[in-house]
């Protein structure tokens, strides 16, 4: 098993990784307590994969476990592995820093930081030593369009991020993880907080941005997954109950649980 | 109930306006620009000025900044981002202490360690005198900012690819940054009046010395002096001397809040 280290630069095609994930036998813990118990789980390259459940079942925790931001609370702990291109995210040698570039994530309520949008667009480059200013605009261009946001706001890219409407704050916070090149992108409910119209824009932005990289979402919005997802993973109390191809989670599900929930007899 | 809150409200505010009001009626009559440009005349002369003190308190406060910004802010950023654990208890239980030590003992203090070994009275000393009492007030004050910054803001950028110190200081702090200023002014303002620290350090100085090993005046040092000598035209100079030390801290105060005056809006409020 080799570790994650360095990643391609920024400027360089980013299409040669592909961006696979496979957990085997992982299970987390808050301290003593067990929020994920043997989770397997294959995640499909290039392919929208929901992870739905009720609230508490581990769905964030496993999203939060693949770029290891559950790393920053105290007192946690896991076993198994996350496979992320067959290495191990949590190997030793693992660069955090590389892995979370590779690895994107847009939370539930947006967080711009309190600057401009260019500015906000590109942190991540910048952390990455990119000092010319004609390739950050380049970067911000192709990340801000890429996240269907730059007919908005190209006009004022200067201003603050925060005066945008959430709907496009969102649209942004994932253009400010586009911008790092991610292979992955993780989505924590990203809608969930968002109008209709809002949330129908993210949904046709993720289904454009697939053929380009690995998108994991969890959501409590059912309809949204069968909407959006290829393949749907149903958690329940920490452990994944069953996955598979959406349509057939949605119609033929194997387990009953799983038709439980989908037909809305709990959760 | 509710009327008597009112009735607070506004005996809280009082002080502040009866002191401003008596300020000016009895200071503003000895302001002129002689006043900053002069030196103290003798006894019995009239006019003159107190451009030493004036200018003795605003290298004491410098001196006090450099020495109290820098480790306060640090030391705020630190019991922010490890909180709960013991060193960071400690740290801040031992900053409260600090920040209840009378000042007079915090000029015995500086007295002992920084003028008796150097021989002689200095600005310096008084500086930092200064500084050491801004510390504890900084450290609360930065770490109360810096605690309500969004955490949201902090996963973000670590989920960007940011290590956690790279986090701190770019993300956490230029987020706080208008809190925190205003935190280190309130400490400025606070020392800017401080009397009792300066009295065995900064000592004070008749004539005009702008060199910080030697001992400098102070505005507040001067008012004390003027203001407990039987002299009727001292006291005016006193009354003016309060009302210049009232408008240097308020100066400073606007100066900064255009300074840090975000284009981009706060995140935090």
């Amino acid at each position: 098993m080799t570790a994650i280290e360095s990643r391609p630069t920024a400027s360089e095609p980013v299409l040669l990784p592909t961006g696979a994930i496979e957990a085997c036998d992982f299970s987390f813990f808050y301290g003593k307590k067990q929020a994920l118990f043997d989770v397997s789980l294959a995640i499909e390259p290039r392919a929208v994969t929901a992870l739905i459940g009720p609230s508490g079942c581990g769905k964030s925790t496993f999203l939060r476990s693949i770029n290891r931001l559950n790393d920053t609370i105290p007192g946690t702990r896991h076993s198994g592995e996350i496979l992320l291109d067959n290495d191990d995210v949590y190997s030793k040698g693992t660069d955090i820093v590389a892995l979370r570039q590779r690895v994107g994530m847009v939370f539930q309520r947006w967080n711009p930081f309190p600057t401009s949008i260019y500015d906000n667009v590109v942190y991540g480059p910048r952390i990455n030593g990119v000092r010319s200013r004609s390739e950050l605009d380049a970067i911000a261009e192709d990340a801000l369009r890429r996240a269907a946001l730059w007919d908005e706001v190209r006009g004022r890219l200067r201003t603050s991020a925060l005066g945008l409407s959430g709907g496009q704050q969102q649209r942004l916070c994932i253009a400010r993880a586009l911008a790092n090149q991610p292979e992955v992108l993780l989505l924590d409910e990203p809608a969930s907080a968002l109008d209709p119209i809002a949330t129908q824009k993210i949904e046709a932005l993720l289904y454009e941005l697939k053929s380009q990289l690995t998108i994991v979402i969890v959501t409590h919005n059912l309809q949204q997954a069968a909407r959006i997802s290829d393949r749907t993973a149903f958690f329940f109390l920490g452990k994944l109950v069953e996955a598979d191809t959406t349509d057939r989670i949605f119609t033929r599900p194997r387990e009953d649980r799983t038709e439980a929930y989908i037909t809305g007899r709990f959760g | 109930m509710v009327s008597l809150t009112y009735i607070a409200a506004a005996l809280a505010t009082l002080p502040l306006i009866f002191i401003l009001v008596h300020l000016v009626r009895a200071g503003a009559a000895s302001i002129n620009p002689a006043f900053f440009m002069q030196m103290p005349k003798p006894v019995g002369e009239s006019g003159g000025g107190m451009a030493n003190a004036i200018v003795g308190t605003l290298i004491l406060i410098s001196i006090a900044a450099t020495v109290g910004l820098p480790i306060g802010i640090g030391a705020g950023l630190y019991l922010a981002e490890h909180k709960g654990k013991r060193l960071a208890n400690t740290v801040r239980f031992l900053s409260d202490v600090l920040n209840g030590l009378p000042s007079i003992v915090m000029g015995i203090f500086a007295w002992q360690f920084l003028v008796r070994p150097a021989g002689h009275f200095s600005a310096l000393a008084g500086g930092i005198a200064l500084g050491v009492m801004m510390i504890p007030l900084v450290t609360r004050t930065t770490e109360e900012m810096i605690r309500i910054v969004p955490n949201s803001l902090r996963e973000a950028a670590l989920a960007l690819g940011y290590q956690r110190w790279r986090t701190s200081l770019s993300i956490i702090l230029r987020t706080a940054l208008p809190g925190i200023v205003t935190g280190a002014l309130v400490a400025v303002a606070r020392v800017a009046g401080e009397t009792a620290p300066l009295l065995f350090t900064a000592f004070g100085n008749q004539f005009w010395s702008a060199a910080i090993q030697r001992p400098i005046a102070a505005l507040p040092l001067q008012i004390f002096t003027y203001a407990i000598s039987p002299y009727d035209a001292w006291h005016s100079q006193a009354w003016a001397g309060a009302l210049v030390l009232i408008g240097i801290v308020l100066v400073i105060s606007i100066a900064a809040r255009l300074a840090t005056r975000s284009r981009f809006g706060s995140a935090v409020d």
